[in-house]
């Protein structure tokens, strides 16, 4: 079929057969029409990659920024000000598009055998964009501002395993209570900005390693950035003179801002229109599955969610294809009741598909023996765009079988604050982390501060530590897929799909490539991208 | 004292005191909404030990009154504070949106209210003939579209297809006149737009009121022009009813106006304020809140003491 493929869209690049033709082609072949177009964008900028080329400027449309925004790393919480930390800072390494860990100001790094242990060679000869050397006392004081408990950063969890730091020569010294394989992964995390002298005078000014410095911040309207003509690797990023982030928040205005060419990015197509727009002329539209999901959660802990036959019975009531077919128009994939999919390292294939399922729904909700009063579940489009469509779907599967399922619509407003995380059973959104240890302990340890399915179980702890000393893949791999089986069986987690990342970018853009981290190219792509007609 | 210098004098104050009950309501409103403001800084991901020390920070700990006297003392100086979600002087960054919101309104009034009063007035020219119903059919179809639908439409086509005007009315300092009124271009088309059948509806239907007045006939039958008869004795007698129509759209233009705002990502006040109300930035709110109910204060104010000047019983009240 792959071959079938290639040979099509080959002869769409030259011309012999229509897109329409093409997409109608691959669908007989059970390939979705979203799938399709991105197939055929993909294999036309494959086509014109070339080498970048130096000048012009890239403006990106963006949603997620708000007058409050700060340029501080460790208050960064939405896309716009994330787009931000990109142009300005860099961390120690990052995630790369294929899941492997790439050094950044960290020139290399290596672990002791139980991985409690580890060094980070921190590179030389780069300089902030104040003229200073970046040192690795620098790096040091960064992951000393992140760390404190008096700190507001988002990565404050994720330090919370290190019980010291210190520097050794040209190395950063990190000692863990217990050994952590992934630990990597979690110094890629993007709050832990490098920033000179730790960002602890003045954690919003901007200056840091990246690939452009500071020219306009008007925080809510738009951020615009110089390229650093003193930044150490020019080779791959920042190829344009001077990019800009403006904060489009409504859906409409963004894809009129594209189609019109005043940008040449914008970040959450709607997946209602990504189709229509992938028709204009001057532009695609980009879909990369990623691992963030939607869902619905159940405090196990909270009757009548404490009986897993009731669960079951929810978790069969849903109908995951029509979700994905009807809330994200096929750009997205069916969950599986775990926060797990393929596009995480060491993912166990072969964990059986839920199936919808009226007759196993109505026979586990018959054994719970729930005594029929309402089961109220609370939404709000806050919690991801389509979450009260997706609740009446799962109100109409629920009442086939039988089940008393009630939605009580909530306020976008204050809904991250009130409802979720404090209401036995509501929906919610997660994006996803660039490991399963990291997803797991973010929000399945029974110590976990968002555990916000209340899943407390020791046996599930101790796998999950288990696995993060265990520094041989296979193991790693038949611990995590027993968590995801127990977690899909047991857990208070509903999870119907997962969602596509989708981005529209103008044709004149050169050097976009899939990355399944985040949208825009994990951020990336205004720094890595360039324009071909500059 | 002038009967009338007391009059307005008795308005300003009033009006000084409904300010000043109206940031009572502002500071009651925003203390009520649920959720708290390091929550709402923090987001989702925000862990409890963060959240204590963040509200710790902001002295959220304090009583309400104790940070109502404080600010408004601040206010009374001249001081708005800072914000606490991002740490910017509230008066800067505030001004600056201000004086966009500002920009906007004028140019959307400079352009609708001259139409308004000149289509009304043609109206009542041509009352019940074509020229009348075209008018009334037009206006009132474009005050019954939601804005953001005519925004959206005159986007499709002044920008994407035509490219006449850009769809992001994005403006900033460094742009000169010629390119700010280029970007505005769309959202002031809306605007008027949206206000333009108000004040339409309301200069004709003043206008032809005093028309069907046994002074009009008198003088009709002295026989005078239509248009004098109009300018020298019926408008001056509608001008109270315009002038307070005239005002609250202006108000309107100026404090109502976050729709346009966000499908134009125009950086005014109104995108300003939802922004800082969901993060529960309560200095922020108030201070927005207390320049709306200022402008909204003021233009009622003018047009009431118009209205008296333009009111003989008023004037030389008995």
């Amino acid at each position: 079929m792959n071959d079938q493929l290639e040979y099509m869209t080959g002869q769409v690049a030259k011309g012999t057969m229509t897109r329409r033709e093409f997409v109608g082609r691959a669908a007989a072949l059970g390939v979705t029409a979203a799938v399709a177009n991105t197939m055929l964008a993909n294999n036309a900028q494959a086509a014109s990659h070339g080498t970048p080329i130096r000048g012009g400027s890239i403006k990106i449309g963006s949603s997620g920024g708000e007058s409050t925004n700060t340029l501080d790393p460790a208050l960064t919480a939405s896309s716009v000000p994330l787009d931000n930390l990109r142009h300005l800072y860099e961390s120690l390494v990052e995630v790369s598009a294929e899941g492997d860990i790439i050094p950044r100001m960290a020139e290399s790094f290596e672990a002791s055998a139980d991985a409690k242990t580890w060094a980070f060679k921190i590179r030389k000869g780069i300089q902030f964009h104040n003229g200073k050397d970046m040192t690795p006392d620098d790096v040091l004081k960064t992951m000393q501002r992140h760390s404190d408990e008096n700190s507001k950063s988002g990565a404050l969890g994720i330090m919370r395993g290190i019980e010291n730091m210190k520097i050794d020569g040209d190395n950063l010294i990190v000692e863990l209570g217990v050994g952590n394989a992934d630990l990597p992964y979690l110094m890629a995390d993007y709050h832990l900005m490098i920033q000179p002298g730790g960002g602890m005078d003045n954690p919003g000014a901007g200056i840091g390693t990246g690939p452009y410095t500071l020219e306009v911040d008007e925080p809510g309207v738009r951020h615009g950035f110089t390229r650093n003509e003193n930044y150490w690797d020019a080779d791959n990023r920042g190829f344009t003179d001077y990019n800009e982030v403006l904060v489009l928040n409504d859906a409409t205005a963004r894809t009129a801002a594209l189609q019109s060419g005043q940008v040449q990015m914008i970040n959450r197509v709607d997946p209602k229109v990504a189709s229509l727009l992938n028709r204009a002329p001057n532009l695609s539209v980009q879909s990369v599955a990623g691992r963030g999901h939607y869902v619905f959660i159940a405090h196990v802990d909270t009757a009548p969610f404490d009986n897993n036959d009731l669960r079951l019975a929810l978790k069969y009531a849903i109908n995951r294809e029509e979700m994905v077919d009807k809330i994200l128009r096929g750009y997205g994939s069916v969950g599986n009741d775990m926060p797990i999919n393929a596009a995480y390292p060491l993912f166990d294939e072969t964990i059986e598909q839920r199936e919808f399922s009226i007759e196993k729904a109505r026979e586990h909700y018959a054994k719970s023996g729930h005594d029929g009063s309402p089961i109220v579940l609370r939404v709000a489009d806050g919690a991801f765009a389509g979450a009260v469509d997706a609740a009446s779907l799962f109100l109409e599967t629920a009442k086939a079988a039988g089940i008393p399922l009630e939605i009580k619509r909530e306020p976008n407003d204050g809904y991250w604050s009130e409802v979720w995380n404090k209401q036995p059973f509501c929906a919610s959104y997660w994006g996803g982390r660039p490991v399963q240890d990291q997803m797991y302990s973010t929000a399945y340890l029974s110590t976990a501060d968002w555990n916000d399915t209340r899943w407390k179980r020791p046996e599930f702890d101790a796998m999950l530590l288990e696995a993060r000393a265990e520094l041989d893949d296979g193991k790693r791999k038949a611990i995590y897929s027993k968590m995801g089986t127990m977690l899909r069986d047991e857990g208070g987690l509903i999870l119907p799909m997962f969602n596509d990342f989708v981005d529209g970018v103008a044709n004149n853009v050169g050097g976009w490539s899939a990355d399944p981290n985040a949208e825009l190219m994990n951020n990336k792509a205004p720094i890595k991208c360039w324009i071909k007609d500059a | 004292m002038h009967p009338i210098l007391k009059l307005i004098a008795q308005r300003l104050a009033l009006g000084l005191l409904l300010l000043l009950a109206a940031s009572v309501l502002i500071f009651a409103g925003t203390s009520i909404l649920p959720g708290d403001v390091a929550q709402s800084i923090l987001g989702q991901s925000a862990t409890p030990e963060a959240l204590a020390n963040l509200r710790r920070e902001l002295g959220l700990n304090d009583p309400a009154v104790t940070r109502y006297f404080a600010w408004l003392g601040g206010v009374l100086q001249g001081d708005l504070g800072t914000a606490l979600t991002n740490g910017r002087d509230i008066a800067e960054s505030l001004g600056g949106r201000l004086k966009n919101t500002l920009f906007l309104a004028f140019w959307a009034a400079a352009i609708s209210v001259p139409l308004a009063i000149f289509l009304g007035l043609l109206a009542v020219r041509y009352k019940d003939r074509w020229p009348d119903k075209l008018i009334s059919a037009v206006t009132l179809t474009t005050i019954s579209i939601p804005e953001f639908m005519i925004g959206y439409v005159l986007i499709y086509w002044v920008a994407i297809k035509w490219r006449m005007f850009p769809s992001v009315s994005i403006i900033n300092e460094s742009m000169t006149l010629g390119a700010k009124l280029n970007a505005i271009a769309i959202p002031v088309m809306v605007l008027t737009l949206v206000v333009l059948a108000h004040m339409m509806r309301m200069t004709r239907a003043a206008i032809l009121n005093v028309m069907q007045s046994a002074y009009i006939e008198t003088a009709e039958l002295k026989g005078l022009g239509m248009l004098k008869i109009i300018r020298k004795h019926a408008f001056p007698n509608a001008i109270a009813p315009i002038v307070n129509v005239v005002m609250l759209n202006l108000a309107y233009l100026v404090v109502g106006v976050v729709v346009v705002e966000v499908v134009f990502a125009y950086p005014g006040m109104g995108q300003y304020l939802v922004d800082h109300v969901s993060k529960r930035d309560v200095p922020v709110v108030q201070a927005c809140g207390l320049i709306f109910a200022a402008v909204y204060i003021g233009l009622n104010l003018v047009a009431d003491i118009v209205s008296i000047l333009a009111n003989p019983r008023l004037r030389h009240p008995k």
